[in-house]
């Protein structure tokens, strides 16, 4: 039910995004409110704590324009909502899930709450559909699952944005043609031109038409940059769960939204952690990243791609550093195999997917799949290692066979994952055997004899 | 009883005005939802309390009504095979696909019962009354602790409510006490025991680097710290599925809900290597994902290390998995810093140190109160920030354990798995357990032991220094140890938790493994003293079947270790007698 009450000379003081008023109506914590200034705009707002005497709101949009005299209040008696329904797709809203694109407001089928509700864990069905991108460092190295969350560890400068729009435009399973996915963008204070490169890449594939957009701008306010990934993953998980819609939700650029909820914090007057973020942030993003997933009983699912730029390429950052410890796996962006033109530039070492195991070998991709990647992780981390002794005393210092290896780390990274177009998974392995074939056979200790007589050295089959 | 009314609320926290009694660590009850909650201060005026569940919609005015009684759950037969969150409530019981606020705990099903003392009998605390279910690991029916008496009635064989009265003592005061099958333990409470022996087996885990190098006895505290990605969660699930102990009780503090399905979904699938049942029904889950309210993810922990004393009480052995202790700690901080306490090091309250303190030291090998032993291992992840040692949570952890395992970011990178590090890592159980080996069968455990991590040691030394010379440079016996520094890399260190051969090893297959190994290093000296040429060892084609054998192998077949000594021995005394020839 939805309550009414407005209120107006309840106002004692407005302090940046905090609205200090006396209670006069019985109000619960984290209830949603309305607050209109004498300029009529509807700002949204949210109680965060609360007395006998008086109520503290969180006004979630400027302040700009709130008075003490002139405000007025209006209590909506339950927690931020999102009004969801039908024909969400390929429409374009703000942050707050208002329609930005002229249209009409989207008919409201059912009202959900923001926060999300936490999924119990014991109705978690595991994700276990290998997802196809088309892109080698991923499918081959760091495969990625329906359901799982991944994000892109990016920097400034590198091309995150074109990753992640060409998985969204191939993200298939292997044995379907593709327009499975609907797609979520979410524009995090982006600039314009973020948002509009991503919505032109889509309309440019057709893919337009199953896509929604939530931007919020770059100039946009911080409390307003925490709402608009809730509203996007509210959209989500009606598309994923209520249309049974197999849903891929891209999140650009969470280190806007840290940013964002330090700024808030530090207005909350809270005690800092961690380069002044605040201490609950491992619990903040988990509530946005565990909105990812599968559940038993439902065909729709709900997979995040988020991307983070890692402020000063620092993956100790708290950042990217709580991140990877909720999300499954990350994939590492790398400037030095940027400036060789290596695209995708991924770098694989420090990338990682936790569900890999779950979707691939037999059954789901190939039986080979695991061991092959496994040798080919084990071969360049090697080959990075003798790179190193290569530069401290030249290659003359080096064995036969630690030359086998720098040859090999090159053609990894110039054949394997350097691609200039997608590949379906078997060209992949295909590669990735052939360039297995440049090291002795007494290296490769994660294969067995089987593997190495079909694969690597098909010549001794015959023998 | 007693209440109050609700005056100030931000978060999960809340003061109240109070009428009647209320102290410290009562449990209460808050607002019509009926949420849980325990109190934390107590003042003149009132109470501050931390509430378990979320928040939203609570206002002053709310009533509270507290038990008098600490925070406590029920401990009761059946809880084997199922998965709880933080409070013991159970989760597959729920309706809904969500975690509502409020939720009750559910009577469970009839139970079987068989008496075992009968009218009349002298019992005292932690005896046995009878036993439930069929022939389930645990479930004995035991007088619970600061209990005792005469029997003055008992429950006859048959079916019976979970609730129901099914035993009456009498104690010398003549006050009568009714016991049914479960009671109530206050989670922040150690449970009694006769008393604490001192370690003396392993907590077998079948994982070589653990069992061989850095071994936990049974009643023992290890800390498995690692930045993300470093493997963790995988190698607190390998030690759930394998370790010998007789019942695991799992932890999920504050991580992914999709680990959780991870052990629902493979657990059962799984068979017990030594009971041959399924591993879920000997494993008890407790879930506090990371978006589940953060109070709760403080009280699990507390909840684990009670449910797991219950079993120890029974005379079984217990391991508990806390994954992570980090996000425990970050839910202490949480709370500290809305009751504005002083922070200590990076925000973290000062009494974190003894609080972790506390929790490890309920790990314990003890004679039971009715004279089995027991025991409670504890295994407590560390999520250090940045995988960074030196913060709080993980230099304080490691102050109470005895196990170290360091989990490092290289290894794991190279997909070299489990990425314990053999040169940061320790244990202090080691040579305690020596003699549990010898009785095994492997009198040169010890010896095998120092002999791995000589090598190991002198190969991170030898590479510092190849690094400036070069490899080449190196003199022919230098780079033999650094050739079989590798092999006991790859060949004893490097365990796949997803092979289905290797996932698990058994002490016997550690050390036919171990000892060929360690057989080459001693042929390979002698051959180079002999003057064959180091290339000519590196070609053996026996090197590719001792880096593989761990994989290639099985626990069946442990006496193939045998022909593979012999054709290890075969060819180096070619090698030697071709060597002789060319002189």
């Amino acid at each position: 039910m939805r309550a009414d009450f407005r209120i107006a000379n309840a106002v004692e003081r407005v302090e940046g995004p905090l609205l200090f008023l006396r209670r006069t109506v019985n109000v619960g914590l984290n209830e949603a409110l309305q607050v209109i200034g004498c300029d009529g705009i509807e700002r949204l707002g949210r109680v965060a704590t609360l007395d006998e005497e008086s109520v503290i709101v969180e006004v979630l949009e400027k302040t700009a324009g709130l008075g003490v005299k002139d405000t007025v209040v209006s209590m909506l008696g339950e927690p931020v909502c999102f009004d969801v329904g039908p024909n969400m797709l390929g429409r374009v809203f703000d942050s707050i899930g208002r329609p930005l694109d002229g249209d009409t407001p989207i008919p409201a089928m059912q009202r959900m709450r923001i926060d999300g509700m936490t999924i119990n864990p014991a109705r978690r069905a595991l994700p276990r559909d290998f997802i196809e991108t088309g892109i080698t460092a991923i499918d081959l190295m760091n495969s990625l699952v329906r359901g799982q969350k991944l994000p892109l560890f990016s920097g400034g400068g590198l091309p995150h944005d074109r990753l992640a729009t060409s998985i969204a435009q191939r993200a298939r399973l292997r044995d379907s043609d593709s327009g499975e996915f609907a797609v979520v963008f979410v524009g995090i204070g982006v600039s314009h031109d973020v948002a509009e490169g991503f919505r032109s890449a889509m309309e440019s594939s057709g893919a337009l038409g199953h896509t929604v957009m939530f931007l919020n701008r770059a100039d946009e306010s911080s409390a307003q940059r925490l709402l608009a990934p809730r509203f996007a993953l509210t959209a989500a998980e009606y598309l994923a769960f209520v249309e049974s819609r197999h849903v891929l939700v891209i999140m650009t650029d969470m280190t806007n939204y840290c940013e964002a909820l330090r700024e808030v914090s530090a207005s909350h007057g809270e005690i800092p952690g961690r380069k002044g973020f605040p201490g609950y942030m491992y619990s903040d993003l988990a509530s946005l990243f565990e909105r990812a997933g599968c559940l038993h009983g439902y065909d729709g699912t709900l997979t995040q791609l988020p991307i983070l730029t890692l402020p000063g390429d620092d993956i100790g950052h708290p950042i990217p550093d709580l991140t990877g410890y909720i999300t499954e796996g990350q994939i590492v962006l790398d400037r030095e195999l940027d400036r060789r033109a290596v695209y995708p530039p991924i770098n694989v070492l420090p990338s990682l997917s936790r569900l890999m195991d779950y979707g691939t070998g037999e059954g789901f991709t190939d039986a080979d799949h695991p061991a092959l990647a496994s040798q080919l992780f084990a071969a360049y981390a090697n080959a990075r290692r003798v790179r190193v002794l290569a530069s401290v005393m030249g290659q003359e210092g080096l064995s036969d066979n630690d030359r086998d290896y720098l040859a090999f780390g090159d053609a990894f990274e110039e054949k394997l994952i350097n691609q200039p177009s997608a590949r379906k998974l078997e060209e992949s392995m295909a590669i990735g055997w052939e360039i297995l074939g440049l090291l002795a056979e007494s290296e490769l200790t994660r294969l067995d004899n089987e593997q190495i007589i079909r694969h690597v050295r098909p010549e001794k089959a015959h023998a | 009883m007693s209440d109050a009314t609700v005056s100030w609320l931000s978060g999960p926290v809340l003061r109240a005005r109070t009428s009647g009694r209320f102290h410290v660590s009562d449990a209460i009850l808050v607002g019509e939802q009926q949420l849980l909650g325990e109190v934390i201060r107590v003042d003149a005026e009132g109470i501050v309390a931390q509430v378990y569940e979320d928040t939203t919609g609570l206002r002053p005015g709310d009533q509270v009504t507290s038990s008098s009684k600490p925070l406590s759950i029920r401990l009761r037969p059946g809880l084997l095979g199922n998965i709880y969150d933080g409070l013991l409530r159970p989760l597959v019981a729920m309706p809904g696909d969500t975690v509502q606020p409020g939720m009750r705990e559910e009577a469970a099903a009839q139970l079987r019962y068989r008496p075992l003392a009968k009218r009349g009998d002298i019992l005292r605390a932690g005896q046995i009354i009878g036993e439930f279910g069929s022939e389930g690991v645990a479930d004995k029916h035991l007088v619970p602790p600061g209990t005792g008496g005469e029997v003055v009635s008992i429950a006859d064989d048959g079916d019976y409510d979970d609730d129901q009265v099914l035993c009456v003592l009498r104690d010398d005061a003549g006050t009568e006490t009714e016991l049914s099958a479960g009671h109530y333990w206050p989670i922040r409470w150690p449970r009694p025991a006769a008393r604490r022996l001192p370690p003396r087996e392993p907590l077998v885990t079948g994982q070589r680097i653990m069992d061989t190098l850095f071994p936990v006895a049974r009643g023992g505290r290890a800390a498995l710290p690692g930045g993300f990605g470093t493997g963790k969660t995988i190698l607190q699930e390998s030690l759930a599925k394998w370790c010998d102990a007789e019942v695991i009780v799992y932890v999920g503090c504050g991580e992914r809900g999709n680990e959780m399905a991870e052990v629902l979904n493979e657990f059962p699938t799984l068979e017990d290597p030594r009971s041959g049942k399924p591993l879920l029904d000997r494993t008890v889950i407790i879930a506090n994902t990371s978006n589940m309210p953060v109070a709760a993810r403080e009280a699990s922990i507390y909840t684990g290390i009670t449910v797991a004393e219950y079993f120890r009480d029974q005379g079984l052995h217990v391991a508990l998995m806390a994954d992570s202790t980090t996000r425990w700690a970050e839910a202490l901080r949480e709370i500290s810093g809305r009751l504005g306490e002083l922070p200590g090091e990076q925000g973290f309250p000062a009494y974190l140190s003894s609080r972790l303190a506390e929790f490890y030291e309920r790990a314990a090998h003890v004679a039971t109160l009715h004279g089995e032993e027991g025991s409670v291992t504890i295994i407590g992840a560390v999520s250090p920030p940045a995988g960074d040692f030196s913060e709080p949570v993980t230099s304080q952890t490691k102050r109470y354990v005895r196990c170290f395992w360091a989990l490092d970011r290289d290894r794991a990178q190279a997909r070299f798995f489990p990425a314990i590090h053999p040169l940061t890592s320790y244990s202090e159980d080691a040579e305690a357990l020596a003699r549990w080996w010898r009785a095994r069968g492997n009198p040169d455990w010890t010896d095998h032991r120092r002999r791995i991590l000589t090598l190991l040691e002198q190969r991170a030394r030898l590479e510092r220094m190849a690094r400036i010379v070069g490899k080449d440079a190196l003199p022919p016996r230098q780079q033999l140890t650094l050739l079989c520094a590798d092999l006991i890399n790859e060949g004893i260190l490097r365990q796949s938790a997803f092979s289905s051969v290797d996932r698990y090893c058994s002490p016997e297959r550690q050390t036919a493994l171990v000892h060929v190994i360690l057989h080459f290093v001693d042929r390979a000296e002698q051959a180079l003293e002999h003057g064959v040429d180091l290339e000519r060892v590196a070609e053996m084609p026996v090197l590719r079947r001792l880096q593989r054998a761990s994989e290639e192998i099985p626990e069946e077949k442990v006496a193939q270790f045998q022909l593979l000594m012999a054709r290890l021995d075969e060819e180096f005394d070619q090698l030697e007698k071709r060597q002789a020839h060319a002189r």
